[in-house]
């Protein structure tokens, strides 16, 4: 049983890059978001509660640490168009989701991932990639439930549909 | 089914897939794709779409160097000197080199350094000793009297010493002259036993490059040598007569 802040965060360390590097969009940042991310941590390890979410509480300090980055700052002032607390909506009736897997490189799912909002990439990539529940995500995130299922359901439609223009664009 | 229930479904879909539903309406939804065609398909989509973002969204990985400056800075804290432990690795390095140069110096090279000036003097005082022999005039004063030879030495050499009564003995006092060694000079006595000569060297012992306390009945060029020190004196006792001779010279000498 892991008990030393070392033997406990030392396996996010791969996870926490990434999610780093997806906020940041920055090699040197993300770098520097991580080892600041863990400097915190150390030192706010004795105010951790045992049996709770580890995962969670360093993801959140992570991602507290980028909102307070001026990457983060400016990240924050893009405007989401709809509100958090709508509930969340039901799929178009005829998705385009399978033309969109088949055609769709995986690079092109990162562009539009990329160009998400930061509110909804880092839902998105918590729940999709972390596969944190959204109990987990909403500790992360310092919300509640219920928007990170809103959230997550706006990331999820709108990724679809930066897919979908990024294949008309490149269409002939 | 109408299409209000439809759109419940489809609204629990996404909570579905991600696990998020309790265990009865993950129960009732398994029923309603089982007989829902269009939500199954949607449902596939979906799974189809978390799929391809949890590839794409697995795509940055961090260097070696980030990690260890990571585990470096949040490692326990070490003790002081384990921040100093290459300069203590190179410190026992050189203490070890030290240590071994002095032990090198004082089991193998000094050693070798005392046999070759040993060797050195006790080859120098043979030549005395067998000059002497060869010498038409063996000795400068020439007398079986201590008294006349001790005072002969007076103001020749930087000491003075004691002679033995040698009656009862079976030595006999044939005379003495200044010798040198190592530039310092020194008395050279020479006595007689049965038809053997035998020479005593005195000298001060500082003069001397080492010290020829216990030279354990040394060999030079077939004659035999027994050495001791008093009274900052360095006696050498050299001839071509049986170790116990020597001894009994160098006891009465002693005396």
């Amino acid at each position: 049983m892991p008990s030393s802040f070392e033997q406990l965060a030392l396996p996010l360390f791969g996870r926490l890059y990434n999610f780093a590097h997806w906020l940041t969009q920055n090699r040197e940042e993300a770098e520097d978001l991580v080892q600041e991310t863990y400097a915190k941590a150390l030192k706010g390890f004795s105010s951790f509660q045992p049996g709770t979410n580890f995962k969670a509480w360093m993801f959140r300090i992570l991602r507290n640490t980028f909102l307070n980055s001026r990457t983060g700052i400016k990240a924050a002032t893009v405007a989401v168009d709809l509100p958090d607390d709508d509930p969340a909506l039901p799929a178009e009736r005829q998705t385009p989701e399978s033309i969109l897997i088949d055609r769709a490189s995986q690079q092109m799912v990162q562009g539009a991932i990329a160009e998400l909002a930061v509110s909804y990439r880092e839902v998105l990539l918590l729940c999709e990639v972390e596969e944190m529940s959204y109990q987990e995500i909403a500790a992360a995130l310092a919300i509640p439930v219920g928007t990170v299922m809103s959230r997550l359901s706006r990331a999820r439609r709108a990724l679809r549909e930066a897919v979908q223009q990024k294949l008309h664009r490149s269409s002939p | 089914m109408t299409e209000e229930t439809h759109e419940l479904w489809t609204r629990k879909l996404d909570a579905y897939l991600d696990g998020e539903l309790d265990s009865g309406q993950m129960q009732e939804l398994d029923r309603h794709l089982r007989e829902c065609p269009g939500c199954a398909a949607d449902a596939l989509r979906r799974l189809q779409w978390k799929r391809v973002i949890h590839a794409a969204g697995q795509c940055y990985a961090p260097n070696s160097a980030l990690r260890e400056r990571i585990q470096e800075s949040i490692s326990p804290a070490k003790p002081a000197w384990w921040h100093w432990r290459p300069a203590f690795a190179v410190t026992a390095a050189v203490l070890l080199l030290f240590a071994g140069a002095r032990i090198f110096r004082q089991e193998i090279v000094q050693p070798k350094k005392h046999l070759v000036q040993l060797s050195r003097i006790v080859g120098e005082l043979a030549d005395l000793h067998v000059s002497t022999l060869a010498s038409a005039n063996p000795v400068d004063v020439v007398s079986s009297d201590r008294h006349n030879v001790k005072p002969w030495f007076a103001g020749k050499i930087p000491f003075t010493f004691d002679l033995p009564e040698l009656q009862s003995s079976p030595f006999e006092l044939v005379g003495g002259k200044v010798s040198y060694i190592e530039q310092s000079p020194g008395a050279q006595l020479l006595f007689r036993v049965r038809k053997h000569q035998i020479s005593v060297f005195i000298f001060q012992a500082r003069s001397l490059p080492m010290d020829f306390e216990r030279p354990e009945g040394m060999d030079a060029r077939s004659f035999r040598l027994e050495s001791w020190q008093r009274d900052g004196l360095q006696y050498f006792v050299i001839g071509d007569v049986a170790p116990e001779d020597l001894r009994a010279l160098g006891e009465l000498m002693n005396k």
